[in-house]
């Protein structure tokens, strides 16, 4: 069993914004657990002849020729935001950090 | 805000040895961003070069611009990497609103091109190696502006907007190695590199390099260790450095407040500082704890980029001459002193005598020209002397009716200020002024006569032999000429008429 303790899941819960009760660490880190376990199994069956693997098709150099394309106009690309001010999004004060 | 302490410069060499590196952020100006189509384009208004890619909407699929890898590879190139024949991309995972998505598409584990080193060359001719660790791709964040509070800086601070028109410009972030044995000279390593490099990327025509602008931006690393340790000291960060200037009073400041931290037997903090500019001095940013968890993992919507060595050697042969070696070209054709050259390039005019002498001017001609005249007037009128005006053409033309004796030195400055002033061509400006020197013996010999006449004691003296006083005569024919007469002439027949040798 891998060890996921209840720290852990609370510090990827912090790095994630996730707000987790007590209850919900303690569920959560039987339930990774078993997953990172899971896991753990697919890379043993692979090999050291097997290279990692981050796509699941064979392909590379899919490139886009460098030419312009389409753009929103502010009032489309602020559509969704839950607040802005002359054509900028609007984001709370951000004290704690850079 | 408290101020930190600080040793003097020369105290902290004396009882530390610096240790340097950096990470400098190049803007490439590709027309399209790295993985989307909307503009690169400076200056627009907020949000309008943005689509769906750029604001990180879900479900979409960004593609990988391919003049941005080619003008990567071309960096990594003149960086003398090697180019990786397989790379990737990666997430880089955090929360800040200057990035929509969360995370930002760059390369961790596989960097495009590795293994570099760039020579630079200090100001008196020494050069020092830094070795490049890597040159990795990546997409630039968002600008935010931070409104209310006092002082426009983020403490305080009640709100800030943000626009994403610069989220997803393509980057190529360049690591250096750690630079071992600057010593004192560390300030001015730092300024050249940062230099080179925006000389480098400006001349390979991949990037605008407008400091100012942002295209070229650098974080500068310093740690300090007692001489004769070979481990490392712990280091600071300092971002915002945004100016050649800045970038080598940011690595003294550094240098100064880490020995004045180490004297009082204090670790340094590891941590981000901010440079600022007013104050010339940084302040701590956050520290480093788990802000740096990144979690980086493979970018599951991007394929990877494999660089064939055909590829490779095809963008190669595309690489214009490194300014560094240029310049020792130029200098050994020209043959300027190394000082005559370093005057040459400081100024500004290096590209400008370059075209003059393909123009037709001699190289002493063309320098003599931009260095004195040229220089001299655009430093009146605060513009770079590339930017006055003045063709090369113009030169040549200047410097022949010169040579033919048409005009004396005096007046072609004249037909200069006629040229800038927009009054035709040299030629036509020395009719049109009435500025031909006076050939005519016939005017001139009067004025000698009147000016023996006027000073016979110098004209004795001339007869006696004392040709030196000669000075005298010929400056007053040219001032009753107004200067139009050719001075060689005249001395020529001051001394015929006196009957003495010259």
């Amino acid at each position: 069993m891998a060890a996921i303790n209840r720290d852990d899941v609370a510090h990827l819960a912090r790095l994630a914004h996730i707000e987790m009760s007590p209850e919900e660490l303690d569920r959560m880190a039987g339930e990774l657990a078993v997953i990172v376990d899971s896991v753990k199994s697919v890379s043993e069956a692979a090999g050291a002849d097997v290279p990692a693997t981050s796509h699941p098709i064979p392909l590379s150099n899919v490139f886009r020729e460098d030419v312009v394309g389409h753009t929103f106009a502010a009032e489309q690309a602020l559509s969704g935001a839950p607040d802005s001010f002359e054509g900028r999004f609007k984001v709370p004060a951000i004290l704690d950090e850079e | 805000m408290s101020v930190a302490a600080i040793l003097s410069f020369e105290e902290a060499m004396e009882k530390y040895d610096p240790v340097l590196g950096f990470e400098v952020h190049v803007e490439l100006n590709t027309k399209t961003k790295m993985f989307s189509s909307a503009p690169n384009v400076f200056g627009d208004e907020p949000n309008t070069n943005v689509n769906e890619v750029d604001l990180g909407m879900p479900g979409v699929l960004p593609v990988v611009n391919k003049a941005a890898v080619e003008s990567s590879i071309k960096i990594g190139l003149a960086l003398n990497c090697k180019i990786a024949e397989s790379c990737r991309f990666a997430r880089k995972n955090y929360f800040y609103p200057d990035t929509p998505k969360n995370f930002q598409t760059s390369q961790y584990d596989e960097p495009i091109a590795y293994d570099g080193y760039l020579d630079i060359e200090l100001e008196d001719g020494t050069v020092f190696r830094v070795e490049i660790e890597r040159a990795h791709m990546e997409e630039d964040a968002g600008k935010l502006t931070h409104m209310g509070g006092a002082t426009g800086r983020i403490q305080g601070a009640d709100y800030s907007l943000v626009d994403y028109n610069r989220a997803g410009v393509p980057l190529v972030e360049i690591v250096t190695k750690p630079i071992e044995g600057a010593g004192s000279r560390a300030p001015e390593l730092a300024k050249a590199y940062v230099a080179a490099i925006r000389e480098i990327v400006k001349n390979l025509g991949v990037s605008d390099a407008r400091m100012e602008r942002g295209n070229v931006r650098c974080d500068a690393n310093v740690s300090l260790r007692p001489h004769g340790r070979e481990r490392f000291g712990i280091r600071s960060e300092t971002k915002n450095v945004n100016s050649l200037r800045a970038v080598e009073h940011a690595v003294r400041y550094e240098i100064q407040r880490h020995a004045a931290v180490l004297d009082s037997g204090e670790p340094v903090i590891q941590e981000t500082r901010h440079w600022h500019e007013d104050t010339r001095t940084t302040t701590s940013g956050r520290e480093k704890s788990d802000a740096d968890d990144y979690r980086y993992f493979p970018e599951p919507d991007l394929v990877p980029v494999n660089a064939s060595r055909e590829w490779v050697e095809e963008l190669r042969a595309t690489l214009p001459e490194p300014p560094a070696a240029r310049r020792k070209r130029l200098q050994a054709d020209w043959g300027y002193s190394d000082l005559e050259f370093r005057d040459v390039v400081n100024a500004g005019v290096m590209d400008s005598i370059e075209e003059t002498i393909a123009a037709g001017a001699s190289a002493s001609v063309a320098r003599k020209w931009w260095m004195g005249e040229i220089v001299g007037r655009a430093k009146t009128a605060d513009v770079e002397p590339s930017e006055l005006g003045v063709a090369p053409a113009t030169i040549v033309e200047l410097n022949q009716l010169v040579e033919d004796g048409k005009i004396n030195n005096k007046m072609a400055s004249q037909v200069l200020d006629g040229v800038l002033a927009g009054e035709g061509t040299p030629a036509e400006i020395v009719e049109k002024r009435g500025l031909a020197v006076v050939s005519d013996d016939g005017p001139l010999l009067e004025a000698i006569d009147a000016a023996l006449a006027a000073q016979p004691d110098v004209a004795e003296k001339i007869r006696g032999g004392k040709v030196q006083a000669i000075g005298a005569i010929v400056g007053g024919v040219m001032k009753a000429t107004r200067g139009q007469a050719d001075a060689g002439r005249v001395r020529e027949l001051i001394l015929e008429k006196l009957g003495v040798e010259g």
